[in-house]
């Protein structure tokens, strides 16, 4: 019975209270555009949960409700609850977000560029007094080893080490659930690969549960446990990664909704211009 | 040439420089955390002198409690200022935003004139000598005094901004606000602490200055002579009002003494740093350490 108990962890994003809750929550920009139409998803502790979708389905949007940001944007949630550990957490502050354990890395890295990598990961553990920042850092440098040696400005960082940066920066907030926002993004395929590793082993060594927004959905579904697909502000499927990676609904759109012609004639294309401008 | 003269007014320049940076950089604090281009900082001066004068005279306070208090309360005043009349104006046009700052300009120092008078009033003396002999040159006490806190509030703001949290949130608040707040910042607590802060150590500045001329209404000039200085450094940059104060202080002086030598029209002291405003606006609008995509207002 025991061992039974001891069992691993059961992946179902439908146990009790899941670390976070979303419930058919609308959000409305500027008071007129209705951007997410009764999205619903359940982030269980301690998993990757992948939201995939095209450009515009609202997956941004579903972070930064979830993180507060949306209230800079002039965005707001009009209906239904999110709920983080079980408290309604939507309406609050962000900073108050932030302080009870949900960290967002934004789209873009938005790292602070006339900062130094050190100054940027001080500034991530802003919600904390403890004393074991130093400490946090040194962890930091651990996952990152390049950034140790970047003494200069967060802005003059390549791309992959400004993402390695933004990471750095969420793990010094010691979060509960850190929201990942495309993290390949204008990142090449080996350094997507080596990111992509370092979530994973983030999410196995220090336990912290993340939601991860991603494009690249091969890439998103390997290293997740659940997922769910948006379109037009809905989750329209979900299941487990090995469900969704096998559907064919999925397989079609990866190759972007169209067949697989086009999708080889846009590699092609692309193929040869990379390789003509290199 | 008189060079003892020239050595005095240099040595001046230097001194009242730095309290021009140092009315500079709460200047900049404010513009950078908040964007707002507060027209009411000599104001600062002014309440944070007549205050202290009014603790020191009327409560004959000793001058080390009346500046401490005129400083908390300057502190609070500051955040007072920002809550109730700058923080229903954040997302509203720039030009409304400035108005508020000349319309609260306006009205304290009719307020002060309202209940201190129109004339100057010298502080208790706080010094046993009036002035001091440094090097053969003479130095009044009150600016050496003036010295010494410029430079303590330099070095407190570059420790402030590079090894604080809050410091380090400020700045992060300057170069993105959305960014700042998904790292756990409160931007409106931001916005609060930085007008806390520019209050408080313009208030300083307008102590040194009315212990050594008295406290009266010619003090919100000192946020006139502010924009010459914050423009010369670049109206973002923190080191530039320092350096852009150093430089007005030093060049008033300076024409003050060609004026003396040789012009005699007995007004350059005055004027000297607005030709220099008007000089730099035409050849480096962004100054010398401005980053130049700053919004022109």
């Amino acid at each position: 019975m025991g061992e039974a108990l001891a069992a691993p962890r059961a992946p179902s994003p439908h146990e009790a209270t899941p670390l976070l809750e979303v419930n058919n929550i609308e959000v409305v920009y500027n008071d007129v555009i209705l951007v997410l139409r009764g999205l619903s998803l359940r982030v269980p502790r301690g998993e990757i949960v992948a939201l995939l979708g095209a450009n515009g389905a609202g997956k941004s949007t579903t972070l930064k409700a979830v993180s507060g940001l949306l209230r800079s944007e002039e965005g707001e949630v009009t209906r239904g609850e999110i709920r983080f550990e079980g408290e309604r957490i939507d309406g609050i502050e962000p900073d108050r977000i932030v302080h009870r354990g949900i960290f967002q890395v934004m789209e873009g890295r938005r790292i602070v560029a006339d900062m130094t990598c050190l100054e940027n990961l001080r500034l991530g553990a802003f919600t904390r007094s403890d004393g074991e920042v130093r400490r946090d850092i040194d962890m930091v440098y651990g996952y990152f080893p390049r950034l140790r040696e970047r003494t200069g400005l967060a802005g003059y960082l390549s791309g992959g080490e400004q993402q390695m940066l933004a990471i750095g920066r969420a793990l010094m907030a010691r979060p509960k659930l850190i929201l990942m926002d495309e993290p390949s993004m204008g990142l090449s395929p080996l350094l997507v690969k080596e990111v992509f590793g370092i979530v994973r082993q983030l999410n196995r060594d220090l336990g912290i549960t993340i939601l991860l927004v991603e494009q690249n959905a091969r890439m998103a579904l390997s290293i997740a446990s659940y997922g769910y697909v948006m379109e037009q502000g809905k989750v329209v499927l979900d299941g487990t990664a090995e469900a969704l990676a096998g559907n064919e609904d999925v397989k079609e759109f990866y190759l972007g909704g169209h067949g697989a012609e086009r999708k080889s004639f846009r590699n092609l294309k692309s193929f040869r211009r990379r390789k003509r401008w290199l | 040439m008189d060079w003892t003269l020239l050595f005095q007014l240099v040595l001046n320049g230097l001194i009242v420089g730095t309290l021009y940076g140092v009315v500079g950089m709460s200047f900049v604090l404010v513009y950078k955390a908040s964007q707002v281009v507060n027209f009411a900082q000599g104001e600062f001066l002014l309440i944070g002198a007549w205050v202290c004068w009014w603790l020191l005279t009327q409560w004959q306070l000793p001058f080390w409690a009346g500046f401490l208090l005129t400083l908390a309360f300057m502190t609070v005043f500051g955040i007072v200022l920002q809550v109730v009349v700058l923080r229903p104006l954040i997302g509203e046009p720039v030009i409304s935003v400035i108005m508020a700052t000349i319309g609260l300009s306006i009205f304290f120092q009719a307020l002060m004139k309202w209940m201190f008078g129109v004339f100057a009033q010298p502080f208790p003396p706080i010094f046993p000598a009036d002035r001091v002999e440094i090097f053969g040159l003479q130095v009044q006490t009150a600016y050496l005094l003036s010295l010494g806190i410029s430079i303590v509030i330099m070095a407190g703001f570059a420790w402030f901004f590079t090894a604080s949290k809050h410091g380090l949130a400020m700045r992060a608040t300057a170069f993105d606000q959305q960014v700042a707040q998904s790292l756990g910042v409160s931007v409106p607590k931001v916005f609060a602490m930085s007008w806390a802060i520019s209050a408080m150590v313009s208030a300083v500045a307008g102590v040194v200055v009315g212990v050594v001329n008295g406290a009266s209404s010619g003090l919100s000039a000192y946020g006139i002579k502010v924009f010459p200085a914050v423009i010369l450094g670049g109206l973002d940059s923190i080191v530039g009002a320092v350096l852009g104060g150093l430089i007005v202080g030093v060049l008033e002086n300076l024409a003050q003494y060609l004026d003396a030598q040789w012009l005699n029209w007995g007004n350059m002291v005055q004027v000297a740093p607005f030709y220099a405003l008007i000089l730099i606006l035409l050849v480096k609008p962004y100054g010398l350490f401005g980053t130049r995509n700053i919004e022109r207002v």
